[in-house]
Formats: C-alpha cells, sequence, structure tokens
C-alpha cells in the first residue's frame, strides 16, 4: 500500500503512472464520460477548430465516430491540440486516449514506441511546393534550395533521404509549429515547402497569394495516416479500429446518415452493421447500435471526405487513391460478420 | 557565542542521549536520506517497470542509431548519416553557442544602458528607460518571433544581398562572409596568443605593484593589446600568413533557383540564430541595467564625491571607484540573470534554430520516443551548464570581495 501510494505520486511527476500502465481505456473513457483526442494545431480539414473553438475534419471524425460507439453521443470529446514532435509523448503518458493528427504509420512507431495503429483514414504521400516564378517543374531541379518543414515528422525525414539519394544538396529549416513553417516560407526563407500532400492543400489556403505557387509532381513517399492508440489495451483498440472499419463499410453498404433509419430494415449485412442482429457492439464492449450511431451521427467514410476535405472544400481533393477498393481505389474494410 | 553553545550541548548529552541535540540531529539526518534513497529507487524501478510493461524501448542503445535528418547549423562534422548521439553534441554546441555569444552581447548592452539610465543627460537617461521597460515587459517569445520575421522581410531576398566592403553580406538566408582556413603552421599563432594572455597578466601584476609602491602609472592595456594581438600578427607575418580566407559564392546568373549564395561556401550565419541571439541579448539586457543601475546606487555618493575633491576625473571615478564597489552588488543577481538566459535559449525550436532542447529533446525524442533518457540527458546538460557558471561567478565574486586591511 505504502509503496503503491509512493510510487503513484512519484510516477506522476514524470508522466508514466502505474495506474496509466494498466489497459482498460474504455472503461476510463466511460467513468470519466468523455474521449480525449489528440489532435493538431489547426489542419484545415483535417482538424482544424473554428472561431467558437469547435473542431471539425476528417481526423476528428474518427474521434467524434468514437465517442458515438459509446456514449451514443458524437460531442462527448475533448481536444488536445497536439504538435508532431508532442504528439507521441501524450499518447504515451496517458494524456490522450486516442492520437487522430495526420500520423503516419511506420514500423518504429509501431512496434518501438508502445504505440498501434488503428487503421488507415487517408492514404497520403510526401509532395513539394514552390514558387512559381523559381521556374521549378519537377522536385530532381532542387538542388541547392533551403526547405522548410515540421520537426518530429516523417517530412523531416523523407526529405533527408530523397536529397540525398539524387545527390542534391539542400538546406533544411525545421521549425516546431506548422504555421511558423507556412510563414517562414511564405517570408521567402525556403524556396521549398514540403509536408504531406493533404497538408500541402490545407496550409497553401494560408498563404498571402496562393496562385503564385505550385505543388511539383513528384510524390516521394507513403503516408498512410491513421488513428493511433497505446499498445496492450486490445479492447481499446479492437473498438477504434472497427470504428473506421465501421464508416468504410458503411459507405460500401450505401448507408448513409440520411437512410440509416430506413437501412435497419435492410439486407442481412445492413441489419448485422446496425445492431438489428448479432453481438458485434457488445464484443466491442458498447452498445449493440455503436455503428448506428457513428454513421447517424458522423456520416460514413465518403460524408465525411466529402464534408471535409473533398472537391467541394476550400481543400479540394479527389477521392483518388482514397476510393473504395470496388471503385479504384485502396479503402478497403473487412466485413462485419 | 558559539563556545555557548557547544557547552549546553556537553551538558545536555549527560542527561539523555534523547535530548541530546547532535544524536538527534544525526538520527534525523540518517532517516532523511534513507527516505530519499528509498523514494529514488522506487521511482527508477517503478519507471522501469512501466516501460517495460508498454513496450516502450529504453536503454542508451538509440545514440549509436543513424539519425537520419539534416540540421542547418553544425560546429562539428554532421550529416545524415551520423547518430543520434551525434545530434546530442550537435545540439548542446549550438545551445552553448548561441547562450554564450549572448551573455557576451547582453553584458555589454546592459552595462551600457545601466550606466546611461543615471546618465545626467536627460535625453540618454530617457531613452535607456524606455527602452528597459518596453523590452522588459513584452513576452521573449514574442520578441523572438519579431526579430525573426522582421529581419526576414526586412533583408533582401535570396537572389540579392546587400554588402559591406564587399566581405559582409546580408540577405534572407542569413549573413555571409568570408571563413577563415587555418594552413599548415597556425598553430603557431594560436600559442602566441596564449603566451600573449599569460604576459599580459604578467605586465598587469607587476604594473600593480610597482604603482602601488611608487605610484608610476604603465600603460597596461596597450602593452596587453600589443602582446596579445600585435605578437602573434608579427609571428602570422613571419611564418608567411598561413591563414587562407574562403570567400562565399555568389550566383547572378543560371536557373533562379541556382542564384544567390552557394549552400557550403563562405561562413553562413543563419537567421535563425541571429533573431534569437538578438532577442535573449536585448531582453536579458534589460535586467541586467537594472541590476547594474542598482549596483551603482548602492555605493554612496560620498565617494563620488571624495573623488572629484581629489580631483580625480569623472571617467575615472566611474572605472576605478564606483564600479569595482558596484560589483559586489552586482555579480551575485547577474549569475541569475546569465542562468536565465541560458534556460531561455531553449525557445528556438520556435524559429526553427538547432539547440539541445529543439533536436535532441525534440526530434530524437519523437523518432525513438525514449523520453525518459533523453530528457534526463538533457536536463543533466543544463543542470551542469548552471552549475559551472555559478562556479565561475562565485570566483569571480571572490576576487572582487572587499580586501580589508
Ligand atoms: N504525416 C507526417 C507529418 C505530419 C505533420 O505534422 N504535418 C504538419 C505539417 S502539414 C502538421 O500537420 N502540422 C499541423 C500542426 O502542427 O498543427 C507524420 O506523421 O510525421
Amino acid at each position: 500500500m505504502k509503496y503503491k501510494l509512493l510510487s503513484v505520486a512519484l510516477g506522476a511527476a514524470i508522466g508514466f503512472t502505474a495506474s496509466a500502465a494498466t489497459a482498460g481505456t474504455l472503461d476510463d473513457v466511460k467513468k470519466k464520460g468523455f474521449v480525449q483526442c489528440g489532435v493538431s494545431q489547426g489542419l484545415s480539414g483535417f482538424s482544424n477548430p473554428d472561431a467558437k473553438g469547435n473542431w471539425s475534419g476528417l481526423d476528428v471524425d474518427v474521434c467524434r465516430a468514437v465517442a458515438a460507439a459509446v456514449f451514443g453521443d458524437d460531442k462527448k470529446v475533448k481536444y488536445t491540440p497536439l504538435s508532431a514532435k508532442e504528439r507521441f509523448t501524450a499518447l504515451q503518458s496517458g494524456e490522450i486516449d486516442i492520437l487522430s493528427r495526420n500520423t503516419t504509420w511506420t514500423a518504429t512507431r509501431d512496434t518501438a514506441l508502445g504505440l498501434n495503429f488503428a487503421g488507415v483514414n487517408y492514404y497520403d504521400g510526401q509532395g513539394f511546393m514552390v514558387r512559381k516564378d523559381l521556374g521549378v517543374s519537377s522536385a530532381l531541379e532542387l538542388n541547392g534550395a533551403s526547405v522548410c518543414t515540421n520537426t518530429g515528422t516523417t517530412t523531416e525525414l523523407n526529405v533527408a533521404d530523397y536529397f540525398r539519394e539524387n545527390k542534391m544538396k539542400y538546406e533544411v529549416i525545421a521549425f516546431e509549429k506548422a504555421d511558423e513553417v507556412i510563414q517562414a516560407y511564405d517570408a521567402g526563407r525556403c524556396d521549398v515547402f514540403t509536408t504531406d500532400a493533404s497538408g500541402l492543400y490545407a496550409q497553401r489556403l494560408k498563404l498571402q497569394d496562393a496562385s503564385k505557387h505550385i505543388v511539383l509532381p513528384e510524390i516521394i513517399s507513403k503516408e498512410p495516416l491513421g488513428p493511433v492508440v497505446r499498445q496492450g489495451d486490445d479492447q481499446w483498440f479492437n473498438l477504434v479500429k472497427w470504428t473506421v472499419f465501421a464508416m468504410v463499410n458503411a459507405e460500401e453498404m450505401g448507408v448513409t446518415s440520411a437512410n440509416v433509419d430506413s437501412k435497419k430494415a435492410g439486407s442481412p449485412a445492413d441489419k448485422r452493421l446496425l445492431g438489428v442482429e448479432g453481438n458485434f457492439g457488445k464484443n466491442l464492449g458498447v452498445g449493440n447500435d455503436w455503428a448506428y450511431n457513428i454513421v447517424k451521427l458522423v456520416g460514413n467514410y465518403a460524408e465525411s471526405f466529402n464534408r471535409n476535405v473533398g472537391p467541394d472544400t476550400p481543400l479540394g481533393i479527389a477521392r483518388g487513391v482514397n476510393a473504395l477498393w470496388s471503385k479504384g481505389g485502396i479503402q478497403y474494410a473487412p466485413p462485419i460478420r | 557565542m558559539s563556545s555557548d553553545i557547544s557547552d549546553k550541548a556537553d551538558d545536555s548529552s549527560k542527561v539523555s542521549i534523547w535530548n541530546d541535540p547532535k544524536a538527534r540531529g544525526i538520527f534525523f539526518q540518517v532517516i532523511l536520506v534513507a527516505v530519499i534513497a528509498y523514494l529514488v529507487w522506487a521511482l527508477v524501478d517503478n519507471t522501469i517497470r512501466n516501460l517495460e510493461a508498454r513496450k516502450i524501448a529504453s536503454g542508451f542503445g538509440f545514440l549509436d542509431t543513424t539519425a537520419s535528418f539534416g540540421i542547418n547549423q553544425v560546429l562539428i562534422n554532421y550529416t545524415e548519416a551520423s547518430s543520434y548521439g551525434a545530434v546530442f553534441i550537435v545540439g548542446l554546441l549550438n545551445t552553448l553557442l548561441v547562450a554564450g555569444v549572448g551573455i557576451l552581447f547582453a553584458t555589454i548592452i546592459g552595462f551600457s544602458v545601466g550606466i546611461m539610465r543615471l546618465s545626467k543627460n536627460w535625453v540618454v537617461a530617457k531613452i535607456a528607460t524606455v527602452y528597459i521597460e518596453v523590452l522588459r515587459n513584452i513576452p521573449l517569445l514574442l520578441q523572438i518571433f519579431f526579430w525573426y520575421f522582421a529581419v526576414l522581410r526586412a533583408v533582401p531576398d535570396k537572389r540579392s544581398k546587400a554588402s559591406l566592403f564587399d566581405t559582409f553580406n546580408i540577405n534572407v538566408t542569413g549573413i555571409w562572409m568570408p571563413k577563415p582556413l587555418p594552413q599548415d603552421g597556425f598553430n603557431i599563432v594560436v600559442i602566441a596568443v596564449l603566451i600573449g594572455i599569460v604576459l599580459a597578466f604578467i605586465v598587469k601584476k607587476w604594473a600593480k605593484k610597482r604603482q602601488a609602491a611608487t605610484g608610476q602609472q604603465f600603460p597596461v592595456i596597450w602593452a596587453s593589446l600589443g602582446l596579445i594581438v600585435g605578437l602573434p600578427f608579427v609571428i602570422y607575418l613571419i611564418s608567411g600568413s598561413p591563414l587562407e580566407w574562403a570567400y562565399p559564392e555568389f550566383r547572378e546568373t543560371g536557373s533562379r533557383l541556382r542564384m544567390g549564395f552557394q549552400l557550403g561556401t563562405g561562413l553562413q550565419i543563419i537567421p535563425e540564430f541571429l533573431a534569437l541571439l538578438f532577442a535573449l541579448s536585448l531582453y536579458t539586457a534589460t535586467f541586467i541595467a537594472e541590476i547594474v543601475r542598482a549596483g551603482i546606487l548602492a555605493v554612496s555618493y560620498g565617494q563620488t564625491e571624495a573623488a572629484s575633491a581629489l580631483g580625480i576625473k569623472n571617467s575615472h571615478t566611474l572605472r576605478l571607484i564606483i564600479i569595482p564597489q558596484a560589483m559586489r552588488v552586482i555579480i551575485p543577481p547577474l549569475t541569475s540573470q546569465y542562468l536565465n538566459l541560458t534556460k531561455n535559449s531553449s525557445l528556438a525550436v520556435a524559429i526553427a534554430y538547432p539547440d539541445l532542447v529543439s533536436v535532441f529533446a525534440g526530434t530524437v525524442l519523437n523518432q525513438t520516443g525514449q523520453a525518459v533518457e533523453i530528457i534526463m540527458m538533457t536536463m543533466g546538460v543544463y543542470l551542469t551548464i548552471s552549475i559551472v557558471t555559478s562556479i565561475f561567478m562565485n570566483w569571480y565574486n571572490a576576487t572582487m570581495a572587499l580586501v580589508e586591511r
């Protein structure tokens, strides 16, 4: 007893407490009544607060969907804005329950940091943006360039690999916050701004005159972005994983927030998804209407995509590889049965 | 007084060991040490167990792993193929560089402004006051951003430059100047400088002694200058000028991207360093100025009056009478300003200056996830820097202390 008290008090000081090490995130979440979700500090389309502090975006929708599955209420989420370099420590130390912040699934992150990736909600790759007046049309012409980017990202590593591999000189200026990167690029400190292509679309909106800049055709890396949880808590891992799958499955089955009520009387697969038949929710530790709530309150994957980053939004991103596997893309979810 | 206490202690020890303050003192000290040792052990043990339970890598093996990222200011040989251990050294040196130069600048500015604020000239005193009041009250992080983005927007763009004597150039990529390349035989010049410094010390001691004995003065400053600068320079010329200069290459033609200064030529001082340096020195200087002012005001005005009664020049009064006495009041708080400046340099990450906190406690931590080891190493560095600074300043303070005759 004495030992436990002491170690809890001490461990808390450095963020590795004895209690947080035990599994049971789902129970903790139910007890406190909300999901603590780690997001970016403002990346349009993915996780961005409006003037009133309401968060929206493709990554935010994952957190809302998890809250919908657990509580039947997508508003029971609290957000923690994190820079790229802070994000993993925040998850490891138990400060957040899910990290949903344009985070690339890599081997190191999955195996050495005590984390698990629960799926891919956006398939991305790294691109370059330059000023038009440089007259550059390919990334292979960037020898001698100054490059602005974020610290603590895969971006920083890919750019080093790319320039080394192609024997080009470069100078990298790496900031902690995305806003400083774009400001320094706009002020002419760098010739090149590089990040995930999705980030280029989003950050481009913050430039003084976006029409003076172009995105080069090369995509130099694979950046599968998805939600992350702590390793060693299978129940929570399953719930987040199947939340993402449920949204993709709903799209594939044509279940939308508009028709979800009538679909309850639909095909056997619809009935399984929406909890009319089977015990899928119970097996996940939540109500059987989990996926019904997700689709009703947040929508299916297509709805989320189109609302946040799709062609009708300022970002104007086409589905591309993020289309369903049945429509020429690679979004694919195992069946609910 | 002290004999009083020990007398009493002796008396009571005869009564009972529990009432003996000495024995009781030792008893509680032992308990305290035991409790602290237990707490430390519990902390370490608990942390290791938790890291294992969560499958988070631990240990210091990561220091040998390849870093694979670039850094925009390195004082040692560093490439992307270097290890995380090398990143640690790079970050450490960058921190020491900006802190060291910052302390130098802050001291010079702080002393000047502190004295200016006491000036009888109304305009000069007011300028100093306004400078102190404004910069002291604006958060340092804002000042860092201000200098960074103000400098970036104010200087010529990457494809043009402003030059001074065709040697010092500035544009948005920083200050570019010729880089000294020591050739074979330059070591002799370095040794000459060291010998010059030692000789200058000896001369100073001798001159002081002679002045005390005979009242004759000796131009110590000029002699020292001759020894430290003149002597090495003569040797430099004799040994055939073993120093070459690599000028930065500036291209004005060709593809637009390749125009401007060429990376890796000449000596580049990056704007991230300059902005951080400006902000740290100007901000800390305001506090130093106030410390200097307080120190000078602490010296009784009678000293100034006595000096002028003896017909001593104003500048001599300040330099020889006021400042040496004021130093005793100034040094202790000055030390904490130096420590503040060093610690504040960790705000570097905001403007992409690659200091220790930015590249090591930032990027490397993020890539390896080994928070405990990395934060421990980083804290160790700051602790060491602080302790060394304190020891040095305490020593300096001791040499300044009042010598009573
Ligand atoms: N996907 C990459 C990069 C993610 C990243 O941090 N990108 C930056 C630039 S777009 C960002 O999202 N910044 C937003 C912020 O800092 O709030 C990774 O996981 O390392």
